[in-house]
């Protein structure tokens, strides 16, 4: 034990050789550039305009963006101190499903790039479930008809951009999730850029089969959307092409993942059962299902973990909470009752359980495991003793208890039992919430030493595709335990205000009479 | 005990005068209330207006509480507030050293761990959130006892009990121990505590260079001393910490 620390260096990282990563996130872009270790050597960030041209709607400008990228690379290669020749290959993570079409003769988008969040395509989702429904496309791509996903969105471009489908058709308009713009751009755009994506990224389109990690024709069909826009599928984790123009010309750029997977991969859950979750505005559990493909009765997702290189593809269930760090900001912006976010941990640390008071934060509806739009949030169990600290104290208890409910949907549907659960996310600094969490979930709460996990799955892929890494057991040893929480509540507490819990999820339910 | 300083007293009654509840009162109703001459009460709420406790409605020359009141009450740093902006910088700490880190503030006469990272082996270790440790002997309570004068005060004031042969309890050598901490701008705590163990800590300051904690490393004495000395890349990895931390306070506050 004491052998490996003598050696420990403290001056942080060595001479290199390094691996780069971008996030181009839906808020920023940021490049950061990592050691052998997997420790940060130099970050740079840039955050670009959230365009809202109707209620409901949210656009990016893609020109922006690639901007953005080139300058953050060059900003953490610059701040890093090194060159092009110390950095061994350069991996890709972005906000998932975020859509953008462009001329490729121009390189010019041919409208903003709708985002993810953008509910324009509601009205077309219901349309195309026809009478089946929601679960039309969900046996080959594993997602319910939602306005989210890619392929109905790109249709909404062609139907509604002047003359689309006919430059769609004639071949001269290319489809991409942001990972295939940037790297699209990055390899050369219009002189030889290479025109892919990754089967995480494809996973979420709906438009790519599951099984066959393949384009799916019918449903391309159903959808209107033409196979001559759609990029090469390929794997995460391999060189795509190399770097044209810029600092990093000629560095191989070797992955591709999707936040939320990046995320899984960065957290090292390459073993079947193993689950991490994200805490931000809000939360994304995944958790690693091996080779298999399990179908959910419980309203999670079925997508794509990762792809190493020609192994077999490993999968993942997902489940995510609409509201949770929003709900703190929502305390503090719309309610006042504290000055800053870390302050609902005093708050709710001032008094020793809820009061009896339980908060359903189903801001605009509750989404998994239930996913009804009826729902609107509710405080329940309200009496005079309850003061603005047991509130708080509800707020936090509402993140633990919803993914509680959520990993339990995923022991349902997989059989598998939750053995410990690692988190990042800006909510983890909340010591309250974590040890909550692990007394609802009964589980270890495990929080790695590098919170930026994101950008870590991505460098972590393009290492091992390039061989900076040799496998993921390397990356297992990388793995540092920051802290971990332990359940210290006993199991008729848990029973009992489980019960409370779902009480008052069943209370939020049918506000909306319109629909249901 | 000495007498209290009478204009403080006074100064003191007029700002909860003008604090009880939304209202301006003239130099007047102010000198009457509190049965003073009314040049007495003019020269105090000139002080404290010059001070930016009171200010004077230009129009009506009647008196309300200043803006720095404000300030003053929001300055006060949220211990978790602290925990979220130190995360980063206590995790590549912990990753960079190969030790447990912790950080820590003044609370009930003792140093009250905020903030845990554990060592960097694979080795099984408890979350030390909310543990307390004794401010004479610790490498963290060296710091704010040196920095802070309330943890001061109470230092000198608890009974400063020997944990091992080595622990500094008179009081001379333990204000030396403070002027050292201060005069090199950290303290050390090896075996003072634990056997075995030793321990760095630097102090975090806000944006008005108040202390507000502390951060330190921890482990067992062979590795962070070498030779009877600690090692002195580790001093300066705490250091390069705590400035860090301090750096964040300072940039984020407005």
């Amino acid at each position: 034990m004491t052998d490996a620390h003598t050696t420990t260096g403290t001056s942080s990282h060595g001479a290199g050789p390094f691996i780069a990563a971008i996030d181009q996130g839906t808020t920023s872009s940021r490049c950061i550039v990592f050691d052998r270790d997997g420790r940060i050597v130099s970050v740079d960030q840039k955050e670009h305009e959230q365009i809202f041209p109707k209620p409901g709607w949210v656009e990016h400008d893609a020109a922006e963006i690639w901007t953005n990228v080139q300058e953050v690379v060059a900003g953490a290669i610059e701040k890093a101190g090194i060159t092009s020749a110390d950095v061994k290959a350069i991996g890709i993570t972005n906000q998932r499903e975020t859509t953008l079409l462009w001329d490729k003769n121009t390189g010019e988008p041919v409208h903003n790039a709708i985002v993810w969040q953008d509910t324009r395509t509601d009205a077309l989702c219901r349309e195309l479930g026809r009478n089946v429904g929601q679960d039309r496309f969900r046996r080959e791509t594993g997602l319910p008809l939602a306005s989210y996903f890619a392929g109905p969105k790109i249709r909404w471009m062609l139907d509604n951009v002047e003359g689309l489908r006919e430059r769609a058709e004639a071949g001269d308009i290319l489809f991409g999730t942001m990972d295939s713009w940037v790297i699209w751009n990055l390899t050369g755009g219009v002189d030889g850029g290479h025109h892919v994506t990754d089967v995480t990224n494809a996973s979420r389109t709906m438009l790519m089969n599951l099984h066959t990690m393949e384009w799916d024709d019918k449903i391309l069909q159903s959808m209107d959307v033409p196979a001559a826009v759609l990029p090469e599928i390929r794997s995460s984790a391999e060189v795509y092409g190399q770097v044209k123009g810029g600092v990093l010309d000629g560095v191989p750029v070797a992955s591709a993942l999707g936040d939320q997977q990046a995320a899984l991969f960065g957290q090292t859950c390459f073993s079947e059962g193993e689950a991490k979750s994200t805490y931000g505005t809000g939360t994304f559990l995944l958790m690693n299902t091996g080779e298999k493909i399990i179908n959910s009765y419980s309203g999670l997702i079925t997508t794509v973990g990762y792809k190493i290189g020609d192994q077999a593809a490993v999968y993942a269930l997902e489940g995510s909470i609409a509201v949770t760090g929003s709900l703190v900001q929502w305390m503090r912006d719309q309610m006042g009752l504290i000055n800053s976010a870390a302050e609902i941990e005093t708050l709710a640390s001032s008094v020793e359980d809820n009061g009896g008071a339980y908060f359903v934060p189903a801001f605009s509806g509750l989404f998994a495991p239930y996913w009804r739009s009826d729902a609107r949030g509710v405080i329940a169990g309200l009496t005079r003793y309850v003061t603005k600290a047991h509130i708080a104290r509800a707020v936090l208890e509402a993140t633990a208890w919803q993914t509680r409910e959520i990993t339990d949907a995923m022991t349902k549907d997989s059989g598998v039992e939750l053995a410990a659960l690692k988190v990042d996310g800006g909510m983890t600094s909340n010591n309250l919430l974590m040890q909550t969490l692990s007394d609802v979930l009964d589980a270890p709460v495990v929080r790695p030493m590098v919170a930026e996990t994101t950008c870590l799955g991505a460098a972590y892929a393009a290492g091992l595709a390039v061989g900076f890494w040799p496998d993921t057991d390397a990356l297992r040893a990388n793995w540092r335990r920051a802290a971990e929480w332990t359940p210290r509540m006993d199991a008729d507490t848990r029973d009992r205000e489980y019960k409370n819990w779902l009480k008052a999820v069943e209370r939020s339910m049918g506000w909306l009479e319109e629909e249901n | 005990m000495p007498k209290n300083i009478q204009s403080l007293e006074r100064a003191a009654a007029m700002l909860r005068l003008l604090a009880g509840g939304e209202r301006r009162l003239g130099l007047s109703d102010i000198a009457s209330s509190l049965d003073l001459a009314k040049g007495t009460a003019h020269g105090i709420l000139r002080t404290l207006q010059a001070e930016g406790f009171v200010e004077q409605d230009p129009a009506s020359g009647r008196y309300q509480l200043g803006a720095e009141l404000l300030r003053l009450g929001n300055s006060y740093l949220d211990v978790h507030e602290l925990r979220a902006r130190a995360l980063v910088w206590t995790d590549d700490l912990a990753r960079s050293s190969g030790e447990s880190v912790h950080l820590g503030v003044l609370h009930q006469h003792g140093v009250l761990v905020i903030h845990h990272v554990f060592r960097p082996d694979d080795s099984r270790q408890v979350l030390e959130v909310g543990a307390m440790q004794p401010l004479h002997s610790t490498a963290l309570g060296k710091v704010l006892s040196a920095y802070d004068p309330v943890a001061h005060t109470e230092a000198l004031e608890v009974e400063r009990k020997a944990f091992t042969p080595r622990t500094i309890t008179a009081l001379e050598d333990f204000e030396a121990v403070l002027d050292m901490t201060r005069a090199r701008g950290w303290a050390a705590d090896v075996e003072e505590t634990w056997e075995g163990v030793a321990s760095v800590a630097a102090p975090i300051h806000d944006r008005r260079r108040m202390p507000v904690g502390a951060v330190a490393i921890t482990g067992a004495v062979e590795r962070v001393c070498n030779a009877g000395e600690l090692r002195s890349e580790l001093v300066a990895a705490v250091r390069d910490c705590a400035r860090s931390v301090s750096r964040d306070l300072g940039a984020g506050r407005f």
